[in-house]
C-alpha cells in the first residue's frame, strides 16, 4: 500500500500498529451504562442508551473518520521522558501507557478520507488528559513539516488538559513550536482544519487548536482557555450553564460549525474536496 | 536563592513595574492605545519610542502604579483586546520595517468570564503564529513573572532575555500545587519542581542571556541592559527576513526532550 501512494513513501519512520480490534467495555460517563467498544464503533461513541458524546480513542477517531485501510501512522516510537524528575511524572506515564497502549498522547499520520489524502492528528484524552509535552509537540511539529512540503491538508482533533507541566517551560514552547510549524503551512496556502473535542482547554486552545482555517466543534464539547472555577474563585462571577461549551464558541464567533458526529466524515471529505487535492 | 524566593521577590509591588521599564528604556516616546476591535486594554502599554538610536515598537505588560491603576490593569494580566492591541502594533512595526520589544511581566493572560466570550485563547493563539512569522526582529524581556501563554504571546522572539530574578513557567506554581496535590500552600515545592528560574531559561534554551539586577541604580542597570539590546537589533536588523524568520523557527524548533525508538532526543 505504501507503495501505491507515492506520496506516502517517502517517510523515515516505520508504520506503527494502527488499529487493533481489541474488545473491552466502555462506561458512558452521562448515563453509567457499559458497552462494548465494537458496539460504540458502529455507534461513532455516541452512546446507544442516552445519546450523550462518549470521548473517542485517537485511533477509533482515526479509524471513524478514514477511508479503510487509508492511514499511515507517523512517528509512533516518540513518547515522553521525565527529565525533570517532577514528583510522580513517570508512574504518571506507566499508567497512561499501559492502560491505552498508546506511547504518547497523539496519534499522527497521513490518511485518505473520500479518497482524498490528508495528515492527521489525533489527541487521545485517556493519556495524561491529552497534556501536550514535548512528545506531542514534537509530533505535531513533524507532522505539519510533511504536509508542507508533501502539500497536503492537515485535519486537527484537539483535546488537551493544556501544556504538559511535569515539563516545565519546555512544554510551554511546545505551543511557539507547533505553531511555528502550522504558520509556514498556512503560507505554502494550505488547509488546516480543527475539530475541537471534549475537552480542548489551556495551552492548546492558546495554540495549534486555535490556529485553524476552519474550526469545528462536536457538540457540548467543553473549549476554553482559563478553567472555570480558577475564573469563578478569581472573579466571583456566576457562569452561564453553557460557558465554554461548543455552542457558546460558535455564538461567540469562535467556531465555524458545531459539527455532529453524523456529519463528521461526510464534512471532512466535503472541506478536501473544496480545498483542491485531487482523488487519489 | 530559591525559586520560591524569586517568585516572592518579583512579585513585590516595590520592584519597578513595566511602565518604569518603558520610562527608562525608551524615549521620545508616543503611546499608541487600542485593539480597533472591541476596546483598549491599559494592562499592555505601548508605542513608538527610541532605544538609542533606533526606532522601535515598545509592548510592555504594567501591573500598574497604585491600587486604582493595578484594578484597571488587572494587575497585569491582559484581556483578548489587550494581546490584538499587541498584535496590532506588531503588525504596524513590520509595516514601517521597526523591531519591537516586548516586556514581559504576568501572572498570566486575565482568566475572567469576558476574557473568554472574547476569546482569550484564540488571541494569544493568534499572537503566537504571527510571531512567528513577523517580518522585522523581536525581541523580549520577562522583566518579573513569565506566566504562561499569556507571557508566550509576547514573547515568541528572535531573543528573550531574563532578569536576574525573573521566573518564567507553565502555570503559576501555586496553580500547579492546587492542581497536582490540591493544596495551594505547597507553592514552595511547586516553583522548585517546575524549574522556573533565568538560568533554568538559559539551560533550556528558552532564554539567552541573563541581566543583572540593580534597582538602587535603576538608570545605570537600564543603560545596560539598552546597550545589550541595541548590540543584538543591529546584528538580526543586518539579516535577511528569510534568515531571520528560519532562524527563529529553529529556536523553538529544537527545544523539546523526549525519547525516539529507545533513544533520548533533546
Ligand atoms: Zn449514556
Amino acid at each position: 500500500m505504501v507503495k501505491r501512494f507515492g506520496l506516502f513513501s517517502r517517510r523515515r519512520v516505520p508504520r506503527g500498529v494502527p488499529f487493533s480490534d481489541e474488545e473491552y467495555e466502555v462506561t458512558c460517563s452521562h448515563c453509567k451504562k457499559a458497552f462494548l467498544r465494537s458496539v460504540l464503533l458502529d455507534s461513532q461513541f455516541i452512546c446507544p442508551e442516552c445519546g450523550a458524546y462518549i470521548r473517542i480513542p485517537a485511533r477509533d477517531r482515526i479509524r471513524l473518520i478514514a477511508d479503510k485501510d487509508s492511514f499511515t501512522e507517523f512517528d509512533a516510537g516518540i513518547t515522553s521522558v521525565d527529565f525533570l524528575g517532577f514528583p510522580g511524572y513517570r508512574e504518571k506515564l506507566t499508567k497512561a501507557k499501559d492502560a491505552t497502549g498508546e506511547l504518547s498522547a497523539v496519534v499522527t499520520g497521513v490518511m485518505r478520507v473520500g479518497g482524498r489524502p490528508c495528515a492527521v492528528y489525533v489527541m487521545d484524552s485517556r493519556f495524561i488528559m491529552a497534556s501536550m509535552g514535548s512528545a506531542v509537540g514534537e509530533k505535531i511539529t513533524r507532522l505539519f513539516e510533511y504536509a508542507t512540503e508533501m502539500r497536503l491538508p492537515v485535519l486537527g482533533v484537539t483535546c488537551s488538559g493544556g501544556a504538559r507541566m511535569q515539563e516545565g517551560i519546555v512544554s510551554l514552547m511546545q505551543m511557539a513550536k507547533c505553531s511555528g510549524a502550522v504558520k509556514r503551512h498556512s503560507e505554502a496556502g494550505l488547509l488546516y482544519c480543527v475539530l475541537l473535542t471534549d475537552p480542548t482547554t489551556g495551552g492548546m486552545t492558546a495554540s495549534v487548536a486555535m490556529e485553524g482555517d476552519i474550526t469545528l466543534a462536536e457538540p457540548g464539547a467543553l473549549v476554553g482557555f482559563a478553567g472555570r472555577r480558577v475564573i469563578e474563585q478569581t472573579t466571583g462571577a456566576e457562569l452561564p450553564k453553557n460557558f465554554q461549551t461548543s455552542e457558546f464558541l460558535l455564538e461567540h464567533g469562535f467556531a465555524d460549525a458545531i459539527l455532529p458526529r453524523e456529519k463528521m466524515r461526510e464534512t471532512i471529505a466535503l472541506l478536501l474536496r473544496q480545498h483542491g487535492k485531487e482523488a487519489v | 536563592m530559591t525559586a520560591y524566593d524569586r517568585l516572592k521577590i518579583v512579585r513585590s509591588s516595590d520592584r519597578p513595574q513595566g511602565h518604569d521599564f518603558v520610562e527608562a528604556l525608551f524615549t521620545d516616546r508616543f503611546e499608541l492605545c487600542g485593539d480597533r476591535r472591541f476596546a483598549e486594554d491599559p494592562a499592555i502599554m505601548a508605542g513608538i519610542g527610541y532605544l538609542g538610536d533606533q526606532v522601535v515598537t515598545y509592548i510592555a505588560i504594567d501591573k500598574g502604579k497604585d491600587l486604582n491603576d493595578r484594578m484597571k490593569k488587572h494587575f497585569g494580566c491582559p484581556l483578548p483586546e489587550g494581546y490584538r492591541k499587541a498584535l496590532r502594533l506588531m503588525k504596524q512595526a513590520e509595516k514601517f520595517h521597526r523591531p519591537v520589544v516586548c516586556l514581559v511581566d504576568t501572572l498570566g493572560a486575565y482568566p475572567g468570564a469576558e476574557g473568554e466570550e472574547r476569546g482569550q485563547g484564540q488571541a494569544i493563539a493568534e499572537n503566537i503564529l504571527e510571531m512567528m512569522g513577523l517580518r522585522t526582529p523581536v525581541l523580549s524581556v520577562v522583566i518579573g513573572e513569565g506566566g504562561s501563554g499569556g507571557a508566550l504571546a509576547l514573547a515568541s522572539a528572535d531573543r528573550v532575555y531574563m532578569l536576574e530574578n525573573a521566573v518564567y513557567s507553565v502555570i503559576t506554581p501555586d496553580g500547579c500545587a492546587s492542581i497536582l496535590w490540591k493544596d495551594a500552600s505547597r507553592v514552595q515545592d511547586a516553583a522548585a519542581c517546575l524549574h522556573i528560574t533565568a538560568q533554568d531559561m538559559v539551560d533550556f534554551g528558552v532564554a539567552e542571556d541573563i541581566f543583572r539586577e540593580d534597582f538602587d541604580r535603576f538608570d545605570k542597570m537600564c543603560g545596560e541592559i539598552k546597550t545589550r539590546l541595541l548590540c543584538d537589533l543591529h546584528a538580526l536588523c543586518a539579516m535577511s527576513v528569510p534568515r531571520l524568520l528560519e532562524e527563529r523557527y529553529n529556536r523553538f524548533r529544537r527545544i523539546g526532550i523526549f525519547e525516539e525508538n529507545g533513544s533520548i532526543r533533546q
